[in-house]
């Protein structure tokens, strides 16, 4: 199965790194997952990772090259509505592709060390900022069920005013468009195809097992580069 | 059912009418304050008055007589289990009754049994589909306007503009388009549905689309390309006097543009995806072909004809 999993993950990639290649524009191929669709269980389940990285993601991937292909040809063009008229789909498409890439290293399996709260300076700056892992937890989650529609929910740190902070975003708007300093730490998805196979409409309990499979370390590495 | 009566000695009689509003045959009932008593039968009049004498009868030497007596609930009314002390007098009247009167909203359950839209919505997705996020939106609806009710006595329709806001959705906005849009989408589909319009729909179609085809193409390609949560619908633009397709995201609705509605297509992923994952073409296309009730658009459209003048009205030569 994860042999499998493997081989088809590897040909996607190659399959679209191909034609565009020949043309000089750098395209964008599915980035593997560190771990197998079904290490997140009992989380989120093997069929939801599988859909949403193979399916979902790829097809953010796809349109994506798709709309920089174009835009390419308008600015050679040196057509201006054209390329204004592509910055909407780029923005969802790409923004999704960069959602989905933070998302994937997000996410570890428990075995790995998901889910461990974080320790340093991150875990110390959770503490100053929000009380504790659990207040932040608790706050993120509140504002991940409030998301009308599809969006995400952040943890980001300003780096100019090196503070953390919680934002959500609709759509795949990425995180830049609430704040131009904001990095990204935890991304959370809440768009229903994210956990719809397994919670149906109850989104609070999607974002309380999220926390379960949350990749700590990764998170705690990112926030020591910004913030040494 | 829920409804108040007020009764006052002194002054003339005010009647807190049963407004019962049906907007696109959708099941809620609001209450609204009318000066006009007619729309109470005598019957339920008669039945009030007997119930607030009775209660009155209980009420004993406490009574006010220059406050108005409320009763809500009729159903539930019942005498009071505990008596008087000679030496108390209760500020309040005899029954413990809330001090606002709500609108509430039902859960209109669709015209067809959950299995009757297999294989192309199963019934595992409308029982989800209805009797969870539509049930809970109508229960989050139930539970802004109990809050307070400075948004007491709309119909939903009503509701809905006014939540609006032009553009600054108040948060009871979500929850009461959601009603609404889920109410107009059930009624949008039906067991047997698909194949083409007929009379005068498909006539506007073509005079609007060219063909239904290219119709149903641009349908589609619309809920494609809609990025996020959203509907489509299939509009009756009330200044152009023309269909037109619109997508609208998350709940908004074309009723806050005062358009028309004649046909909705729900994209949020909760819709499809049970059935479908993410294939949202094969959802598109199964929705065109087989679900989609163009009896229902008709007598929209029949409707709206009432409101918007569609074209020259045939005069015949003498």
């Amino acid at each position: 199965m994860a042999l499998r999993t493997l081989a088809t993950r590897k040909t996607l990639g190659a399959l679209s790194r191909f034609p565009q290649q020949l043309r000089g524009l750098q395209t964008f191929t599915l980035p593997d997952l560190p771990y197998d669709y079904g290490a997140l269980e009992p989380a989120i389940s093997g069929d939801i990772m599988q859909l949403h990285h193979q399916k979902h993601h790829q097809t953010y991937i796809t349109n994506y090259n798709k709309a920089l292909e174009q835009l390419d040809d308008a600015i050679a063009k040196g057509d201006a509505s054209t390329a204004v008229k592509l910055q909407s789909a780029i923005k969802f498409n790409g923004g999704g592709h960069v959602n989905h890439s933070i998302f994937w290293k997000n996410l570890a399996p428990t075995k790995e060390g998901g889910g461990e709260p974080p320790h340093g300076s991150l875990g110390w700056a959770i503490d100053q900022s929000y009380g504790s892992v659990g207040k932040l937890i608790a706050k993120m989650n509140a504002e991940g069920a409030a998301v009308q529609g599809s969006g995400w929910v952040w943890l980001a740190v300003d780096k100019e005013l090196k503070r953390l902070v919680v934002e959500t975003t609709a759509n795949q708007d990425p995180l830049v468009t609430k704040g131009p300093s904001l990095v990204p730490l935890i991304g959370i998805d809440v768009w229903e195809h994210a956990y719809y196979l397994q919670y149906k409409n109850v989104r609070p309990d999607y974002l309380k097992s999220i926390w379960k499979v949350i990749n700590w370390k990764y998170v705690s590495e990112i926030y020591e580069k910004e913030c040494p | 059912m829920r409804s108040a009566v007020d009764t006052s000695r002194e002054t003339p009689f005010r009647c807190l009418s049963v407004d019962m509003s049906w907007s696109s045959s959708s099941n809620y009932l609001c209450i609204s304050t009318s000066s006009s008593s007619s729309l109470i039968s005598s019957n339920e009049l008669a039945r009030f008055n007997r119930l607030a004498c009775e209660s009155e009868r209980h009420r004993g030497k406490c009574q006010d007589l220059n406050r108005p007596t409320n009763i809500f609930a009729y159903n539930s009314l019942k005498p009071p289990s505990f008596k008087f002390d000679k030496g108390q007098r209760r500020k309040d009247h005899v029954l413990k009754k809330p001090r606002n009167i709500s609108a509430y909203y039902s859960l209109k359950p669709p015209s067809y049994k959950f299995d009757a839209l297999e294989p192309y919505m199963s019934k595992r997705t409308l029982e989800v589909h209805w009797g969870k996020h539509h049930r809970g939106y109508v229960e989050s609806l139930n539970k802004y306007l109990e809050k307070d009710d400075i948004l007491y006595g709309y119909t939903l329709d009503e509701l809905i503009r006014v939540t609006y806001n032009n553009g600054n959705p108040l948060p009871e906005f979500n929850a009461a388009a959601q009603v609404w849009n889920h109410d107009f989408f059930w009624e949008s589909m039906q067991p047997g549905g698909g194949n083409l319009p007929i009379l005068g729909l498909l006539q506007q179609i073509e005079k609007d689309f060219g063909s239904f085809s290219s119709f149903r193409e641009e349908f589609i390609e619309t809920a494609l390309t809609l990025f996020g949560s959203g509907w489509v619908w299939l509009v009756l633009k009330r200044n152009e006097k023309r269909l037109a397709i619109a997508t609208t995201t998350n709940a908004v609705t074309p009723l806050v543009w005062d358009d028309i509605p004649l046909l909705s297509l729900d994209m949020w992923e909760h819709a499809y995806y049970l059935d479908y994952k993410n294939d949202k073409a094969r959802y598109a296309n199964v929705f065109m072909d087989h679900l989609v009730s163009w009896n229902a658009a008709l007598a929209r459209i029949a409707r709206a004809q009432a409101f918007v003048n569609l074209g020259e009205p045939k005069i015949p030569v003498a």
